[in-house]
């Protein structure tokens, strides 16, 4: 009877770690880490302010190409595509592909988990002072706010 | 902050664009224009490869902006106020190619426009200014090297990163100015 403790205990053990390991694949997304994969965005992206991409206060539930006065691409304007964690990822993986002629003329963001982290960072954005109510000239406002 | 107050580095950066950086000011040229040029004539430019040029124009016109608005700003004081006029010097040789390059390819050069939105009341000290582009240099680094695959010319992609070195350059140069550490956080980019 005892020699069948190893055995059961190896398997326990090869259960939990595996467990563990799944566990780890879906990890929750990393905020603080999607604000630093964010950086990558800023030669073109701010949260409030248009600058040669547009404002990404209020981007979840936004229909791509809708912002106000924004020059966008012919490719972005038919896109027809709600801005949802789905179409995010899809998007940043290979912008090119998935909106031809768009004017992101960007690679994307190969790691899944950069692109999780970083969608939830776009997420909670939406909660920093950076998103809150601001003058009319500014380029995200409350006014943004997604419909979750 | 010492590292500003060494006299040979400025030498040796007034040394660089004295000399060094009208020749490969020359050489980028002959490198973004050369060939595509002749391309352009037969009507072979790639739509695409021009859309890139000038989303990077995009962005370098609103640098140059960023740049104007810290020299502007009264929050730099020498030397940091002459680097950071140097590196808007360097966004303008960059626009300018672009510029160039895009209409040598057919395409129409964005202009810089009328006005741009900058977080500037959150700007109160040099530091503010100084980490302020940091980020977007950051931002030109991995801006640029997404950039850097899509293209149809490989001409084009090795311009591309020539710039991207600058900008690099320019990053550790903000982080170093910050006292940040270390000064080059990792050995790629993102």
């Amino acid at each position: 009877m005892k020699r069948g403790w190893p055995v059961r205990a190896a398997q326990v053990i090869v259960a939990v770690l595996g467990g563990a390991s799944a566990c780890a694949s879906r990890a929750a997304p990393d905020v603080v880490h999607g604000e630093q994969v964010y950086v990558r965005c800023m030669a073109c992206h701010a949260l409030a302010n248009d600058r040669v991409g547009p404002h990404h206060c209020g981007l979840f539930g936004r229909l791509a190409g809708s912002v106000p006065n924004f020059d966008y691409s012919p490719a972005m304007k038919r896109a027809n595509i709600v801005w949802n964690d789905k179409t995010l990822d899809q998007f940043l993986a290979a912008p090119l592909k998935m909106v031809p002629g768009s004017s992101m003329t960007y690679d994307g963001v190969a790691d899944p988990k950069d692109r999780s982290d970083l969608i939830a960072y776009l997420k909670r954005a939406n909660d920093l002072p950076a998103c809150a109510p601001r003058t009319p000239d500014a380029g995200g406002t409350k006014a943004d706010r997604p419909r979750r | 902050m010492s590292f500003f107050h060494m006299p040979t580095p400025i030498a040796a950066r007034r040394l660089f664009i004295g000399q060094s950086g009208l020749v490969l000011s020359g050489a980028a040229v002959a490198l973004l224009a050369g060939r595509d040029a002749l391309a352009a004539a037969s009507g072979a430019a790639d739509p695409k490869d021009v859309q890139i040029l000038n989303t990077a124009l995009g962005a370098e016109l609103e640098a140059i902006a960023a740049y104007q608005l810290g020299a502007e700003s009264k929050l730099l004081q020498k030397p940091v106020l002459d680097l950071a006029l140097s590196f808007q010097g360097h966004h303008k040789e960059h626009a300018a190619l672009l510029a160039k390059t895009i209409e040598q390819l057919g395409g129409k050069a964005v202009i810089a426009k009328a006005n741009y939105h900058f977080p500037a009341d959150q700007l109160k000290s040099q530091a503010d200014v100084l980490r302020f582009a940091a980020k977007l240099e950051q931002g030109a680094v991995s801006a640029y090297l997404g950039a850097v695959p899509l293209f149809a010319n490989r001409d084009l992609s090795k311009a591309a990163a020539s710039i991207l070195g600058d900008e690099a350059m320019h990053w550790a140069v903000l982080r170093q100015a910050l006292g940040e550490t270390p000064v080059v956080p990792s050995a790629f980019m993102a």
